[in-house]
């Protein structure tokens, strides 16, 4: 039987995100949108609430929550702010190679530590020549001995500046492809790794965003997750997994847009009414909440199917939300604007800032375009 | 040490007030029902008193309806050790909900009880006291500190006295305290809380459980009204020495405050 209702866990988890949110992120977020200082109080506090790490499992001490969990917990804080969800989010993103890659050993020296303290993880897949082909990546790693040694630079690494641990995707073999393609967990603080500046975004603008170098870092062989050569598949099937999170922050987002926006037509008056009145600004509004709805029943639909072992076509789903979602976020935040009219267009407002932060999410887990290669790939593939 | 915290489920702060067509309370359909923010420091105030003496349980009661529950798990996933409900669908009043609760903390052997100076829901600030009085432990309200002796029969507390004063009163214990904002800041209900709520079992009590079966409130709610709409503000014109004569002559003549 088909039931779109939450479990009391899931509503409880929901109205304690939206207060965090409230009490935490929103009198906050503007602050940080200007100065672009790294949110780490709000982190830590995120932390302590247990809303970070969820991936990782039970046997481990873990709460071994699933992609649900996750999509409930992003809407809420993209509705506060998405700079601050992306900093949160990450770890997710960086645990879960080691969570689907790892033996219980790599769990337990690797993600198991971030239960214990506020710890920082990053997910380093792209490179300045590598974004949307991740698979030509050309990070070299060079057996020796007991070790890997690390060659190379990483482009765009969330949280880079901050992060204790790294996951890094890199080859054995460039002639390989996507077959030589190997997952290294590195500790960030190894030498021989550098950090570039921090990057001047054009929203998100407290997510830090650093480009990266290795240069002869030596890695322990016991780092290695998973086998030599399955590094590209363990990428694949963390992003399966994190892409439906990272559309639900974008419904976050628009839904704050469109909650900001439906207020301020009834506030505003032109014409001797309330904008709202005018049927160009319903419509507008009424398109938002078909947008939004659409892309929320997309998130649940594959964070449900993912959760559900049906990961193939959880994967499918998730696609289908992160090009839906983001791409609505950004209609959705650009009308907000255009029902501010020229107060929307300035930071007295909350609107402008929605705008600039949902564009990232066009871009950033595989671009709008490429989640359209993978849906018409499932689609065209019989 | 048992710690216990009386705790009331609230309409949000938020909430669109509508009464009823018969006037005899509010329409419940559309409320979101939270944990009446005092007492969230009441529970915050119980859980780091636990954690200061490194012993002791803590533990939530409340009176209400089945969907009262909710906020007794919302507590838990704070971190209470134990959740009592006592059940009651009819009608109550505060001396019948303060019985109830009196009768729990002897049940639980309760050595120090918090509480909220007041629900934020009527405002009545009188459980604490009720609850004390039937007892007969001493209590105080508007505490914004609490500290407990080592050898836990005492505790100091500060009391807010008019003026940014403070009566600093010495109670013996156990005793029951009604705390209010500023003394902590509540923790979030954490996400493995929740799923540790979810399985908690919640021991249920009904008035008759209790030996107050013969008892029924004594206060009744019979007519609710909305406050009156507050009416529109008013704009001054003219030059500004001729506003300035005008606001001189309201602020005396109407507002009454000059
Ligand atoms: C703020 C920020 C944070 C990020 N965080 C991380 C991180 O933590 N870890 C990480 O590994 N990466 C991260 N990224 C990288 C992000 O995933 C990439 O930017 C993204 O995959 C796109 O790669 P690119 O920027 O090189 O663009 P390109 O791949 O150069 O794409 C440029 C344009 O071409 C289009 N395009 C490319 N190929 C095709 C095609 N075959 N068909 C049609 N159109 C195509 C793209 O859609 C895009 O519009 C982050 C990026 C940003 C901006």
């Amino acid at each position: 039987m088909l039931n779109f209702s939450l479990s009391d866990e899931q509503t409880a988890l929901r109205d304690m995100v939206r207060k965090f949110v409230q009490q935490e992120i929103i009198p906050n977020a503007a602050k940080y949108d200007e100065t672009g200082e790294f949110p780490r109080e709000i982190i830590n506090k995120a932390w302590e609430a247990g809303l970070m790490n969820i991936n990782i499992p039970e046997k481990f001490g873990g709460m071994g929550l699933g992609v649900l969990s996750d999509v409930i917990i992003n809407e809420e804080m993209g509705a506060g702010c998405l700079g601050i969800t992306t900093s949160i989010a990450v770890n997710t993103l960086g645990l879960y190679p080691i969570i689907l890659g790892g033996t219980d050993a790599q769990i337990e020296e690797f993600a198991v530590p971030f239960l214990s303290s506020p710890k920082l993880c990053s997910f380093c897949l792209t490179e300045p020549g590598a974004g949307s082909d991740a698979g030509s990546l050309s990070t070299m790693a060079t057996e020796e001995g007991d070790h890997f040694i690390l060659n190379g630079s990483k482009m765009w690494i969330t949280n880079a500046g901050h992060a204790d641990l790294l996951t890094v995707f890199c080859t054995t073999n460039k002639e390989l492809k996507t077959k030589g393609i190997i997952c290294l967990a590195v500790p960030a603080n190894l030498p021989g790794i550098s950090f570039g500046k921090h990057e001047n975004k054009l929203g998100q603008r407290c997510s830090d965003t650093r480009a990266m170098n290795f240069d002869n870092v030596k890695v322990p062989k016991k780092n290695l997750i998973g086998k030599i050569g399955e590094g590209f598949k363990i990428a694949m099937r963390t992003l399966d997994r994190t892409r439906t999170p990272i559309a639900a922050g974008a419904v976050g987002a628009a839904r704050a847009a469109m909650t900001y926006s439906k207020n301020y037509a009834k506030e505003r008056k032109q014409f001797g009414q309330p904008i709202a009145n005018f049927q160009a600004i319903q419509f507008m509004l009424a398109d938002m909440a078909v947008k939004i709805e659409s892309a929320r029943l997309l998130c649940y639909n594959s964070g449900w199917l993912i959760d559900n072992g049906q990961i193939e076509q959880g994967g499918y789903f998730s696609a289908l939300a992160k090009r839906h979602a983001a791409d609505m976020a950004m209609e959705v935040a650009t009308d907000a604007v255009q029902i501010y009219g020229g107060y929307g267009y300035t930071k007295e407002y909350p609107v402008e800032k929605i705008m600039r932060d949902v564009k990232l999410v066009q871009i950033y887990e595989g671009t709008s375009q490429i989640q359209r290669i993978v849906i018409a790939r499932h689609l065209l593939k019989d | 040490m048992t710690i216990i915290v009386l705790i009331k489920q609230v309409p949000d702060t938020e909430t669109k007030v509508r009464i009823t067509a018969d006037k005899k309370g509010i329409e419940t359909n559309d409320i979101k029902w939270v944990i009446n923010p005092y007492d969230e420091f009441a529970i915050e105030e119980g859980l780091k008193t636990k954690e200061r003496l490194k012993e002791g349980t803590v533990t939530v009661v409340t009176v209400g309806p089945a969907r009262t529950v909710e906020a007794l798990r919302t507590a838990v996933a704070m971190g209470a050790d134990n959740a009592i409900h006592v059940k009651e669908e009819g009608t109550l009043d505060t001396y019948l909900v303060s019985k109830a609760l009196a009768e729990v903390c002897k049940k639980e052997n309760g050595q120090i009880i918090f509480t909220g100076k007041q629900a934020i829901d009527d405002d009545q600030a009188a459980t604490f006291a009720y609850v004390a009085e039937l007892l007969d432990y001493p209590s105080a309200t508007v505490i914004v500190k609490c500290d407990i002796s080592a050898d836990k029969t005492k505790a100091t507390l500060e009391q807010e006295a008019d003026s940014g004063a403070k009566n600093i009163i010495e109670t013996s214990l156990p005793a029951v305290i009604g705390v209010n904002k500023g003394i902590n800041t509540p923790r979030y209900a954490s996400l493995p809380g929740i799923m540790k709520a979810k399985k908690k079992e919640i021991k249920t009590y009904t008035l008759n459980d209790l030996g107050l079966g013969a008892e029924t409130a004594r206060a009744i709610d019979s007519d609710y009204q909305l406050p009156p709409e507050r009416a529109a503000g008013k704009k001054l014109s003219g030059d500004i020495p001729t506003q300035v004569k005008e606001l001189v002559r309201l602020l005396r003549e109407e507002a009454k405050v000059i």
